[in-house]
């Protein structure tokens, strides 16, 4: 009949007699006909394999191919060729959600590993079991805040947010009814003063919204943040670039109360925009107010180690309109691609990662200052990106670049957000800043 | 399966300077992190060789019950065939490669794939915009009441904020609601599982312009086909508020029954259920959202680029090989096959509603109630002959719900082996009891104690091994 579909004529017979109907169609009779579907759907006609691959490869051939010096939180690393053909273990690829702890320990397993991980990383006490992306990440962590206080609707959110987040929490805000309040930025990084002010001064405040490094790419100092934010009871949110977290100053370090961000840059390909995966940790004490899944460690009645999901209490199906969230899923598949790449890397490799990316940043960074036509917007300490002005016409430069093959970047206003990941080498900077240079 | 010799945790097997990778060498010159950035101690992160971490994922993949090692009847959930062409065409380096910020001049491509996608959901759905920014099914939901919500503020109705949903409707519906700032209310199903229709004109009557929504899904979590959606879809109408159609039941309408056509304002659909996308142990999914022409200047900006165009890349390369012919099979296929187990059952299992279903249907546990064997001991045996349970407890409306769901994928022998199994469950709950509740006992583990888990979370490896 189909590649897909078993069924014989003569299966189709025996089914139809058991279930007392003549033909298919009488499956549905009780559908009124008004509403029934006639005739033929007006899309493609079916395609075996080799037409499918011929259509793919011919639309593959439309997009160009960059070397990619772009981030503003989405970052070219290195997959290593392990991730890609352990993930396409159909055990771990064609499950559901472990409900059935019995049959699902291999994910239950790789979760409970995956929380251990974001928990070193973040130097948080608790995670969860992974959330959609970044952005998504942070609007829950907007919402859990100011369901976690009393009375309180106001989240203040850093001007250093990247846009793009700052755009998806403000949509969850306007429906949950969540007043966003901007703490402005000074010369790059968010203004401490501004924020000591906003707290003392503003009511039902539930939360700090910042980001680590900042859409700048700068390395903050949050000096005083936590202590501002908790003398007044306001939980203090740090959105942070997870790869970056295993050499820079962790968010459990500056005192956060719930660490979110981006698991991207943890062995996930850039596939134009997802998937990805959101991480989300946060203090003990404030486990029960977390939304998403959540896998705890157990004894089966067999006296063995097992892991389960747990503290369900919290969710939709058992919570409905009283849930912490309305998330029913996790990105169990995007976790097993952080859990295997940070398996890989270890405690090391991590390191040397964000060190490559350091340098090469850096080193990209005093090329292009050198040309003399380019400078910093902001004189601040950066990690793996910066923001460069640049005394020519950016757009232009930006499509001399892109006809030489490379994403030069994210323009921004007059200048450049460039990032660098450990792959790119010293000739395709060299390169880059020839064309920079001209 | 081998939990007792492969049961450890990565960080179990970790060793002090073994390495699992291979970088280049750092040859841009002295440019060292400063110190004042850094954190004080290294992440306790495990430290292996290249093999083990292969082996232990590889061990753990064991452990595991997918969609290709058996038959997986989970209700609502649409557990079908993930063909591997639509893994290999994903993973395309064209596609693959391509930063999300990269101008439109060089992502034709993805671009052109993405109009494909939504031409082919248009015609399947009789929806005229969608958008993919949604990640999953209840973020489709959510997107979608913001279409509505956004919808009736624009026109300065700022008082809908009610959203009507039946009583047997998914947990997600009233949660979406909650985070979009919409209160929910409960409309009672009919004897039949239906939408009690006079129930409903009360509420419309006397919540009327405060209704911002209906919400539901067609067929309902019965598996029931709402015989009266042009009656509601006009009630609701009437009284100034939308239709929204949960896509989480659409595999059986393919071929049979579009939303639009039924009198749907919005919509999502489960990439990941109805068009073949790998769940991945729960994620990630797809949702995206359709809406009536008018309704697309409301789409909010729920996340940042094109959602999980992967997935979508899946969904593609899948109605591309199904195409106009044999797209329109899928629903009715899906329904015969739901019918058959359910015709093949009945005598044994407690039908509570009789008659014809759509995809999936629900039994109230075991006709015979007096062995004590509950659903959830039937589920569990299940798993000892090499099944995955069907959905339990849910719907909410009985007690003992069972929810079986067989996709169009499965052949008649692989429905007659369950059926057989299923007739030996029931059998053996007479027979002895006892090795039925204290099921699973072919599974890597047994039962977990949940309330242990529950109790006293232990969350990650440092707390696993503050308890040893």
């Amino acid at each position: 009949m189909y590649k897909y579909f078993p069924h014989t004529d003569e299966d189709l017979k025996e089914m139809l007699e058991k279930v007392g109907v003549k033909k298919l169609d009488d499956l549905y009779a009780q559908i009124p006909e008004s509403i029934r579907f006639k005739g033929d759907y007006q899309i493609t006609s079916a395609e075996g394999e080799m037409g499918v691959r011929r259509v793919f490869n011919q639309l593959g051939a439309e997009n160009k191919q960059l070397t990619c010096f772009a981030g503003y939180g989405v970052y070219d690393h290195y997959v290593p060729s392990v991730i890609p053909s352990l993930l396409q273990r159909s055990e771990f690829l064609t499950s559901y959600t472990p409900y059935q702890a019995e049959i699902s320990q291999g994910t239950l397993h790789y979760i409970f590993e995956y929380q251990s991980m974001m928990t070193q990383l973040t130097g948080m006490d608790i995670s969860n079991a992974s959330m959609y992306d970044g952005t998504t990440a942070t609007a829950e962590a907007m919402m859990m805040a100011v369901a976690a206080g009393k009375k309180v609707n106001k989240v203040l959110v850093s001007a250093t947010l990247n846009p793009k987040t700052r755009q998806v929490i403000d949509t969850y805000a306007l429906h949950h009814g969540i007043e966003l309040v901007t703490i402005p930025m000074k010369d790059g990084v968010t203004d401490f003063s501004v924020l000591d002010n906003q707290l003392s001064t503003l009511d039902g405040v539930a939360g700090v919204i910042v980001q680590q490094p900042n859409v700048y790419g700068i390395v903050e100092d949050f000096t005083g943040f936590a202590d501002a934010c908790h003398e007044k009871k306001v939980l203090f949110i740090i959105d942070s670039v997870i790869a970056d977290l295993a050499v820079l100053k962790t968010p459990g370090e500056w005192g956060a109360d719930i660490a979110v961000g981006d698991g991207q840059s943890l062995g996930i390909p850039m596939q134009f925009g997802g998937p990805y995966v959101g991480y989300m940790c946060c203090t003990e004490k404030l486990i029960r107010k977390m939304p998403g899944r959540i896998v705890g460690m157990t004894k089966d009645n067999r006296d063995q180690r097992a892991f389960v999901l747990t503290l369900q209490a919290r969710e939709q199906h058992i919570r409905r309109q009283k849930a912490t969230s309305n998330i029913c899923s996790n990105q169990s598949l995007m976790a097993l691609f952080v859990t295997i790449y940070t398996s890989l890397m270890g405690k090391k490799g991590l390191k040397e990662v964000a060190e490559l990316s350091y340098a090469g940043a850096h080193y990209l960074c005093d090329e292009l200052l050198k040309t003399g036509r380019f400078h910093l917007a902001y004189e601040k300490p950066f990690f793996n990106e910066f923001y460069v002005k640049y005394d020519g016409d950016a757009d232009q430069l930006y499509q001399k670049f892109i006809d030489a093959g490379f994403l030069g970047g994210v323009r921004v206003e007059d200048g450049f957000l460039f990032a660098v990941t450990e792959k790119r080498t010293k000739d395709e900077i060299d390169e880059l800043v020839k064309i920079a240079a001209l | 399966m081998n939990n007792k010799l492969y049961g450890n945790l990565i960080f179990e097997l970790s060793k002090e300077g073994r390495i699992g990778y291979c970088l280049p060498d750092n040859n841009f010159g002295n440019y060292e992190i400063p110190s004042s950035m850094c954190r004080a101690e290294d992440a306790a992160l495990p430290e292996c060789d290249e093999m083990t971490v292969v082996r232990h994922y590889t061990n753990l993949s064991n452990n595991n019950f997918g969609v290709d090692t058996g038959f997986y009847p989970l209700g609502s959930c649409t557990m079908k065939y993930n063909p591997k062409i639509n893994e290999e065409m994903a993973a395309l380096p064209q596609f693959q490669n391509l930063h999300p910020e990269q101008p439109a001049e060089t992502v034709k491509g993805a671009e052109h794939l993405i109009g494909i996608l939504e031409n082919y959901l248009k015609e399947l759905t009789g929806l005229a915009h969608f958008t993919f920014k949604p990640y999953a099914g209840a973020h489709g939901e959510l997107t979608g009441l913001m279409v509505i919500d956004n919808y009736h503020r624009s026109r300065g109705d700022l008082q809908r904020k009610k959203v009507i949903v039946p009583d047997s409707a998914h947990g997600t519906n009233p949660a979406s609601a909650a985070v979009c700032g919409l209160e929910i209310i409960e409309v009672k199903s009919t004897a039949d599982g239906l939408v009690d229709i006079a129930d409903l004109e009360r509420l419309v009557e006397q919540e009327g312009p405060n209704i911002a929504a209906m919400m539901m899904t067609n067929p309902n979590t019965l598996g029931l086909f709402e015989t009266s959606i042009p009656e509601i879809a006009t009630l609701i109408h009437n009284c100034g508020g939308l239709m929204y159609y949960d896509g989480a039941n659409l595999n059986p309408m393919l071929g049979v029954c579009r939303p639009g056509d039924m009198g749907f304002d919005v919509m999502h659909i489960n990439l990941h259920k109805t068009f073949s996308t790998p769940h991945g142990g729960g994620g990630p999914g797809s949702g995206p959202v359709g809406v009536r022409e008018g309704l697309q200047e409301f789409f909010p900006f729920v996340s940042p680029y094109n959602g999980n165009f992967a997935v979508m890349m899946r969904a593609c390369a899948y109605i591309l090989s199904l195409g106009r012919e044999q797209v329109k099979l899928i629903g009715p296929l899906a329904t015969l096959n739901a019918n058959y187990i359910k015709e093949s059952l009945k005598d044994v299992y407690e039908l509570p509603i009789d008659g014809l279903c759509c995809h999936e249907f629900v039994f109230d546990g075991l006709k015979d109630k007096s062995t004590g064997v509950t659903t959830m001991d039937v589920a569990k045996r299940l798993l000892d002959y090499g099944y995955h349970a069907p959905t339990i407890y849910f719907p909410l409306l009985f007690h003992e719900s069972l929810m079986i769901e067989p996709t169009e994928n499965e052949s008649k022998e692989t429905l007659d082996g369950f059926i057989a199994v299923m007739r030996k469950i029931a059998e053996e709950a007479k027979t002895n009891p006892d090795e039925v509740k204290s099921a699973p006992h072919n599974t890597p583990i047994g039962r977990v104690d949940d309330v242990l888990a529950a109790k006293h979370p232990v969350v990650t490896f440092r707390q696993l091994q503050a308890e040893a």
